[in-house]
């Protein structure tokens, strides 16, 4: 109950100075709302990332050829030729948490129907290269393990492949179309995944069965990547190291040298990105979290200019009975109001300014975390900055305050 | 009747530099219950400093004070807030209502620090109070709506609420015109037939008519104490005065 007076007197105080109370504010909910729309942005843009490598396959693993020589010379990953189908095919049988699995080989060139051409890229691959990322044929039909068997002149493509192509907007579903003089038919239109984060067109792209490509295309019989996706996420590791082990004694690597190949994940892919967002959002936060400490600092000037101001009030309040406490809480209390409620203000217009900056088209995300964390702190600034000030009116000599002019 | 202040020997001593200033030189007196005390000098007398101690806001340097049978020597400052709160009710020459702030709400304040009281009795209190000073039809007037007078009577009426043993007035009719200032000793001397204590801190020698004992100071010491056993009623005075004054107001 004797709080409940000293909030009561409080509010009376801060009613009385309507103006110079929200001017104070002001700087509080500056602050707040910049912290919580600069963490929105830095959550956002992460979000987006996570959201476009998730839907390349968060589990995908990758296995490249790397780290090959020759005579000396250090090779580009391309033009090794260190992974084999067997060494597909040893994974296949022995790897335990691998869930989709296929060999990759592509080619760049131009692809021609009638007058009509575009550069491109093949993907020779096997029927589960759909799952593992995430691409859905949407009209036609992935050819099946039987062309890949006999290595079939048919191919699925991309959106961005038939506008190029058929630019009439004719049904490209059974159509010849030529890659470096080879005739393929498309057996299937992949649906539109659009851009990814690093800017690369992921409809521009033709599959096809990597027995197709190898033979056809390339006239290689080793392979240039195995691409395949944990069967879940947080056993994406455990398959990487599972992985490396059965591609080790395939190619005879003793124990302290170097692998000639590469296993990557898409998470690590995604941890790097993340981390770089994480930096980012940091140092935006922090130039956020200098405009509240500047508010704060503006609650302790008018706090100290009200005790002065107020120095007679006081006066007469402690000679009527308040002790030191009743004054320092008083005032303490004026200092936290005006901070949570400008606090509260500052999440509200944080919350705005974060979705008028989603509709210019930067995705923001307002995570709970910013939101509380922003709270606290405009709390412990209105604490921190208004104890000095409140200790102040409360050592005043009640003889000295109720004459003071 | 029980004593409602005694003081024994009582010595204040600034030490201002390396001078030591002897304000008050040791008092020894008693005020009863109901009486109606003037205390007065002149500027450099001590008054305001045994008013500073009889009030509570500041302690003796030797000596003794009994406030209702309370030594408020070696008390805290905190109980001695407390007391203040529960024993005293303050009256200022400047008024010192809060500014912005209806009478009731002026009224309220000194029970808003003492936690027995609850917000309905403070409310019932505070009306009650002001009542007792004829300000029933300016509860909800804020403080700069009010003249001088009815501030000082609102400020009577906040020392009221909390039912002091004894009202301090410091200089309470000092910044009032005459005729208000008659109009505000006529309220103390009807608090004063009602039976409350009321020491009356001034300069002014005219005064001391209207209360009922009078102790003089002069540099610290008590030069004269004196009953008044023909106490002057302000009220008639104020009949006699003539009226053009309402016109002016």
């Amino acid at each position: 109950m004797d709080y409940r007076n000293l909030i009561k007197i409080a509010i009376k105080a801060l009613a009385n100075n309507k103006m110079r109370g929200f001017l104070t504010m002001l700087g509080i909910i500056i602050g707040v709302a910049s912290v919580i729309s600069m963490l929105a942005i830095g959550g956002g843009s992460k979000q987006s990332i996570r959201e476009e490598i998730g839907s390349m396959g968060s589990n995908m693993i990758m296995v490249s050829p790397g780290n090959g020589r020759f005579g000396g010379v250090r090779q580009s990953a391309s033009s090794m030729q260190t992974l084999k189908m067997a060494d597909y095919e040893s994974i296949v049988r022995e790897a335990s948490y691998i869930a989709k699995i296929t060999p990759t080989v592509n080619a760049s060139g131009q692809v021609i129907k009638g007058a009509n051409n575009t550069p491109t890229t093949i993907y020779g691959v096997n029927p589960e290269y759909l799952d593992i990322r995430g691409y859905v044929v949407e009209s036609g039909s992935m050819f099946d393990d039987n062309d890949v068997k006999h290595a079939n002149k048919v191919c699925v493509v991309g959106k961005t492949v038939v506008t190029e192509l058929f630019p009439n907007g004719e049904d490209p579903l059974g159509q010849i179309i030529r890659y470096n003089k080879i005739p393929m038919k498309i057996v299937g239109v992949l649906q539109s995944k659009g851009y990814n984060t690093m800017g690369m067109d992921q409809d521009d792209l033709i599959i096809a069965p990597y027995t197709t490509v190898q033979k056809r295309i390339l006239a290689i019989t080793y392979i240039q990547g195995i691409t395949a996706s944990a069967i879940s996420e947080e056993y994406t590791d455990k398959a990487i190291d599972e992985m490396t082990q059965i591609l080790q004694s395939n190619h005879g690597i003793k124990i302290g040298q170097d692998n000639d190949f590469n296993v990557r994940s898409q998470q690590e892919m995604m941890e790097t990105m993340s981390s770089v967002m994480d930096l980012l959002t940091v140092l935006l936060a922090c130039v956020a979290g200098i405009s509240l400490i500047v508010g704060g600092i503006g609650i302790m000037n008018i706090m100290y200019v009200s005790v002065t101001e107020r120095t007679r009030e006081i006066g007469l309040r402690m000679s009527i009975g308040a002790k030191e406490r009743h004054i320092l809480f008083q005032f303490l209390i004026e200092a936290v109001i005006i901070s949570v409620a400008g606090g509260i203000i500052g999440v509200v217009v944080g919350v705005g300014v974060s979705k008028i900056i989603a509709m210019f088209g930067t995705p923001t995300l307002v995570q709970g975390y910013s939101i509380l964390l922003s709270f606290a702190v405009c709390t412990i600034t209105g604490i921190f900055f208004g104890w000095y000030p409140a200790k102040k009116a409360s050592q005043l000599n009640p003889i000295d305050a109720i004459r003071y002019e | 009747m029980s004593e409602i202040i005694k003081i024994e020997n009582l010595k204040r001593e600034f030490v201002v530099g390396d001078e030591v200033v002897r304000a008050l030189r040791g008092l020894s007196f008693t005020i009863n219950q109901g009486e109606f005390v003037t205390i007065m000098g002149t500027s450099g007398s001590g008054k305001s400093t045994l008013l500073n101690i009889l009030g509570c806001l500041d302690v003796a340097t030797s000596g003794e004070y009994y406030l209702d049978g309370v030594s408020v020597k070696d008390i805290s400052k905190n109980d001695r807030a407390t007391l203040r709160n529960r024993k005293i009710g303050f009256i200022f020459q400047s008024y010192n209502l809060l500014p912005k702030t209806t009478s009731i709400e002026n009224v309220e304040l000194p029970l808003m620090y003492n936690r027995e009281v609850s917000t309905s009795e403070r409310y019932k209190r505070a009306v009650a109070a002001l009542e007792a000073v004829g300000l029933s039809d300016r509860l909800k007037h804020k403080s700069n709506q009010l003249s001088g007078g009815q501030q000082q009577r609102v400020a009577i009426a906040r020392a009221l609420v909390n039912n002091p043993v004894m009202i301090l007035a410091d200089e309470a009719t000092g910044n009032l015109d005459t005729r208000t200032s008659y109009e505000v000793l006529t309220l103390f001397q009807n608090l004063h037939n009602e039976g409350k204590t009321i020491v009356f801190v001034t300069h002014n020698p005219e005064l001391a008519q209207f209360s009922s004992r009078t102790i003089t100071l002069r540099d610290g010491h008590i030069i004269n104490d004196i009953q008044n056993n023909r106490i002057v009623s302000a009220k008639d005075v104020l009949a006699t005065m003539p009226k053009e004054d309402e016109q002016s107001v």
